[in-house]
């Protein structure tokens, strides 16, 4: 057994690590590395935590087995898992740290004695406010989660879902949870608490439900952000700087992702909250253009002969290569345009896919090198000196109707200027609009060729033709 | 007067935040879903609340309601520490550098 003073010491030695497991993502180098810090940084807290109560008695046993059972169950996980599947992946895991809050929250108020937090309906004031706080924020994530678990998977439509009085309904429940929580403190009762965690439950479901698809990367990073609030309550509660270390870099973590996926997206935080986008105002627009206007469509082999005679090459990734898992063909035809000695570069938006990075993850999947693939603002400029864009899966995102059109829904949003390129591929099923609801100009430009198949099987026959 | 040692642990918490800023700024794009996936990693160190509670059962009644919700807490702590590290591990190898695969 060693003193409480001694073990706050070594979780601070693990909170410094865990600082250090992010600070080595800023490159794709010392990444494995702060990956190494992460996991020694958890060792410790385990073990000191194990060492600071001292019990070994069968529960200890018993302890084991369970951190075996879920250990071997996240590792399975974590193997077998493909990488088209990392969103909901991450979903899953959010909503498992914002239950394991619950959790814990509820077990420091059944028995505050095993936490120093004072007895059964005389628990410390300060500790009953961390407490309701921890457990009603990673009730919301935890509900939350679901949803876009369920979302991203496709059990559940990806469509907003709407309805009148929503947001009154939010706000109400939101300031029933505060009022709950000051009655909670006064009378210690069990009920309200469970009331509490019902209400962050409900509050946790009803805010996703409204917000679309295409908004899911806003909706990850928030989510991950709650993950982290929700960890630095409990972590007030039990006094445990680790946690509290812990809890505040991955919510202020997941509140920057948020502030650059919205941004990449021209929004505002609190409209991707509202949801709803992208619902009501996609059937008028897209009818009167959709007849008009003359499409020029190819096939495989022009697509291959445009690239052929090109001396530069970008391509412009979406979420409909990870739909299509087209990752791994696309690489097997950049590497036959290379043997051309075509120059190949990637272009990625930030919002591409439905988490941030995504698509960067799956190239990497695809053996694509990382310096080889480039953020907006670093490729931008390029296009305009480019032969051929291939956009693979991407629509809004390239359309430039954002700096056009002040009417537009997405006018303002960062782009990428596909369309300054000599030629322009686009890969897509059909013309129907992407997830703003809007039609995308570029389908129309002289120097834009349709290729309407599945992304896969285009580019595989692309790659045929290459030969 | 003595400081409330919550002030102390409210200091530790804004500071860490400040340090979350700036090294999360400092993340390159291309990594921001091993961040993701290591976060969550991170924060399942809450599992030492887990084992507190679970551990607090007398050897009589090792599951009490309590330590029940300690217990499954753990679990589900463990398949997020193991399934976040080993994910993120898994995705960092696959970030190669264009001279590695040549030749």
């Amino acid at each position: 057994m060693i003193s409480a003073n001694l073990a706050a010491i070594f979780y601070l030695v693990s909170g410094i690590l865990f600082i250090l497991a992010l600070r080595g993502l800023s490159s794709p180098d010392t990444s494995r590395q702060g990956n190494y810090f992460g996991i020694a940084g958890m060792i410790i807290a385990i073990v000191v935590t194990f060492l600071s109560i001292g019990n070994f008695s069968t529960s200890l046993v018993y302890v084991i087995i369970f951190l075996t059972i879920g250990g071997a169950i996240g590792a399975y996980i974590a193997y077998k898992i493909p990488m088209t599947a990392m969103p909901e992946l991450v979903a899953g895991f959010h909503s498992l740290v914002g239950l394991a809050a619950v959790f814990v929250a509820i077990a420091a108020f059944l028995n505050p004695a095993a936490f120093n937090l004072g007895n059964v309906g005389d628990i410390k004031l300060a500790s009953l406010i961390e407490m309701s706080i921890g457990a009603a924020v990673g009730a919301i994530t935890f509900s939350g989660s679901i949803i876009a678990f369920l979302k991203l998977r496709g059990i559940m439509s990806g469509a907003p879902i709407t309805f009148s009085g929503q947001h009154i309904l939010n706000l109400i429940l939101g300031v029933s949870i505060f009022v709950l929580i000051f009655y909670l403190c006064k009378n210690q009762s069990t009920n309200i608490f469970w009331t509490v965690i019902t209400i962050s439950f409900l509050v946790g479901i009803l805010l996703i439900i409204p917000i679309g698809g295409a908004d899911m990367p806003v909706v990850i990073s928030m989510l991950n952000s709650y993950s982290g609030w929700a960890a630095a309550g409990i972590g007030f509660t039990l006094e445990n700087t680790a946690l509290i270390i812990t809890g505040a870099l991955v919510g202020s973590s997941g509140a920057i992702l948020s502030y650059i996926m919205c941004k990449a997206m021209n929004r505002s935080f609190v409209s991707v909250i509202l949801g709803g986008f992208g619902a009501e105002n996609s059937t008028d627009n897209k009818k009167e253009s959709k007849d008009q206007k003359p499409v020029k469509s190819g096939n495989a082999e022009d697509a291959a002969f445009l690239m052929k005679n090109a001396s530069s090459v970008i391509i412009v990734p979406g979420y409909g290569m990870a739909v299509a898992q087209a990752q791994h063909a696309l690489r097997e035809m950049v590497d036959k345009l290379k043997k051309n000695d075509i120059k190949v570069t990637y272009a990625i938006h930030p919002v591409a896919g439905r988490m941030p990075g995504h698509m960067n993850v799956l190239l990497a999947e695809a053996n694509v090198p990382y310096d080889e693939v480039f953020e907006l603002e670093d490729i931008n400029n390029d296009f305009a000196n480019s032969d051929v864009a291939f956009v693979i899966g991407a629509n809004d995102v390239t359309n430039p109707v954002a700096k056009t059109d002040p009417k537009s829904p997405i006018f303002g949003m960062p782009v990428l200027d596909v369309e300054k390129c000599k030629s322009v591929l686009f890969v897509k099923r059909s013309l129907s609009p992407g997830y703003a609801g809007i039609d995308n100009e570029l389908f129309y430009k002289d120097n834009t060729l349709m290729l309407f198949a599945d992304a896969k099987k285009m580019t595989e026959d692309i790659v045929k033709n290459l030969d | 007067m003595e400081i409330d040692p919550f002030i102390f642990r409210l200091s530790i918490f804004i500071l860490s935040i400040f340090v979350g800023y700036y090294v999360v700024w400092s993340v390159t794009p291309s990594l921001h879903t091993p961040l993701m996936s290591v976060t969550n990693a991170i924060s399942s160190v809450i599992i030492v609340g887990a084992i507190i509670a679970a551990l607090a059962g007398t050897s009589e009644s090792i599951f009490n309601t309590s330590s029940i919700f300690g217990f499954i807490a753990i679990i589900l702590a463990a398949i997020n520490i193991f399934g976040g590290f080993l994910v993120t591990h898994r995705m960092l190898q696959m970030y190669k550098k264009k001279k590695d695969k040549k030749k």
